[in-house]
């Protein structure tokens, strides 16, 4: 088992405009490891999908990005209602949002697949009354 | 290692550790040392907050000043249109140029006039497809240098057309050699008259592998009252102010993005909105736009920590100054619409400077980091500054990099309200 450093966020889901906020503290601490600036910028935009899914979808959650000297990982944890159709879920367009949520700009349907478009792989477990976790990773080498 | 020359600078006989400055720098470039602030050059923006915010005055900016004019044959005044706002009831700008003659300078050379060639050109450069979207604005020397440290990622979306300050130093340059020959390049003396301190170290430093073809930077604030004291009704005949509605507009936050004539921008002001900004964009939660305007100061250059009169009241008067202008009154002709000319431009970006990377070796920085996060867990997390530092978690941090422990001054104190 290699090194690593853990970094944990929780996310507020009752502040909708405190979203986001993981996302910025992640890239400063990636940038205070000497992390290549690329990586940095799709952590960033991973990490801040799935704070903003965990607001929008599960009342918030907690998130753990860890950091090794082969990959990064970002952990998104919560006990929201659940993911009933992933496959569903992961396809562009495809959202369960509210009408509310829509009007703020957000609930495109695109949060999942650009997840998985800016990690290396993606991994979701969620049981539908209990909560979902997803794994992301992002290679270092 | 750091060969950036900053601009703003701490008169420490003023200076009472009292950690206003501390708190508000953005890129927490500040600790107070031995009662006295410090800045950290290698992470300063030259952002003014913290001069700003001094309650003790203790922080200001270095710059020229008019006493320079002795050291060259042909001086140039080059006024930011900020310096128009700062008057009451102006009426034209005329009599501010003028000022500036009689306070000894041979021409003016409007900023405003350069800007708005800069606007045209920045339409033609906008369309070509190779640039990347959303293309960020040159302008503000502030934002530069924060993307450059801070956003890496964004580095290429900045747009590499020069501000217009570097455009009116070479038009204005060019305008001295032709209408007096006999002039050398080190016989002219070109002074841009400020409204910020960043422009002094753009100047000082260069940019990006360009060097600045302005002499002095001589503040808004220490020209002012010598300027007043001059400025007359009686003016001469000569007609000296040659910009319109589009160049006076960008002292303002929004000016210089109606000026592209294309709805789909963003304009932001204010550090901390602009910083915020940046860090959406990066994270993709931004909507498809063309072009961002960025600026360091609250509403824009009129914001600036140089000038004399509030922002708003500046932008007042800038307002009814602009009204019975024409549109613009610098103009591409058909064949300069063609291609943006290569002295418009600066070649090189920023490179990015990772200040606060914590050790070269990953691995080595890991386990600094771990460490930062493990001594500020035993600190008490209301970041109150009495250490010297910004937050507790900055004090663990800089602890770790000296191979120290961070030993709290107040936690003893505070153990009785906290348990």
């Amino acid at each position: 088992m290699s090194e690593s450093v853990t970094f944990r966020f929780e996310v507020d889901g009752s502040d909708f405009t405190s979203a986001g906020q993981a996302s910025v503290l992640v890239k400063k601490h990636l940038r205070q490891l000497g992390i290549d600036p690329e990586i940095i910028r799709r952590v960033s935009i991973a990490m801040y999908e799935g704070e903003i899914n965990m607001v929008i979808h599960a009342g918030g959650g907690e998130a753990f990005v860890t950091v090794s000297e082969e990959d990064i990982t970002i952990l998104l944890s919560d006990k929201g209602p659940g993911i009933a159709d992933i496959d569903k879920a992961m396809q562009e367009g495809y959202s369960t949002a509210t009408d509310n949520v829509r009007s703020l700009g957000f609930g495109a349907g695109m949060g999942l697949p650009n997840m998985k478009r800016y990690t290396d792989s993606m991994d979701i477990k969620s049981e539908v009354g209990v909560g979902t976790d997803i794994t992301m990773k992002v290679n270092l080498i | 290692m750091n060969t950036y020359k900053h601009s703003v600078k701490l008169d420490s006989a003023k200076c009472r550790g009292c950690t206003t400055c501390l708190h508000h720098c953005p890129t927490e470039a500040i600790r107070i040392h031995n009662g006295k602030a410090v800045i950290n050059e290698d992470r300063c923006i030259d952002c003014g907050e913290c001069i700003r915010l001094c309650p003790n005055k203790a922080k200001r900016s270095t710059g020229g000043s008019l006493d320079e004019m002795k050291n060259y044959k042909w001086k140039i005044a080059l006024p930011a249109p900020t310096l128009y706002g700062q008057f009451e009831n102006l009426g034209d700008v005329e009599y501010v140029l003028d000022g500036l003659l009689k306070l000894g300078f041979d021409d003016v050379f409007e900023v405003s006039a350069a800007a708005e060639l800069v606007s045209a050109y920045t339409r033609i450069y906008l369309k070509d497809p190779k640039v990347k979207k959303p293309a960020i604005s040159s302008a503000c020397p502030t934002v530069l240098r924060l993307i450059a440290l801070r956003f890496p990622s964004l580095i290429e979306n900045v747009i590499h057309m020069l501000p217009p300050m570097e455009v009116a130093a070479r038009l204005a340059r060019d305008k001295a050699k032709s209408e007096h020959p006999e002039l050398n390049d080190s016989d002219i003396g070109v002074f841009f008259i400020s409204p910020c301190p960043a422009k002094v170290s753009y100047v000082n430093n260069g940019f990006a592998g360009y060097k600045s073809l302005v002499d002095v930077v001589v503040p808004i604030s220490d020209i002012y009252f010598q300027l007043i004291n001059v400025m007359d009704t009686a003016i001469g005949e000569q007609q000296l102010s040659s910009s319109g509605m589009i160049g006076i507009g960008w002292a303002v936050t929004g000016g210089e993005s109606t000026a592209i004539f294309n709805e789909n921008y963003l304009a932001a002001d204010g550090i901390d909105n602009v910083i915020r900004v940046l860090d959406q964009i990066e994270n993709g939660s931004m909507p498809q736009l063309e072009f961002i305007e960025l600026n360091a100061c609250t509403s824009g250059c009129v914001g600036g920590v140089n000038t004399i009169q509030n922002p708003f009241i500046a932008k007042a008067r800038l307002q009814s100054l602009r009204r019975y202008l024409p549109v613009s009154l610098n103009f591409l002709t058909e064949e300069e619409k063609q291609k943006v000319p290569e002295n418009y431009l600066f070649d090189e970006l920023p490179q990015y400077t990772p200040v606060s990377e914590f050790h070269p070796s990953l691995l080595q920085s890991m386990r600094m980091m771990a460490e930062a996060q493990r001594q500020s867990r035993e600190l008490p997390g209301i970041d109150c500054g009495a250490c010297g530092a910004p937050n507790c978690r900055a004090f663990a941090e800089d602890a770790v990099r000296r191979g120290e422990v961070a030993v709290c001054p107040i936690k003893d104190k505070l153990s009785g309200n906290k348990e």
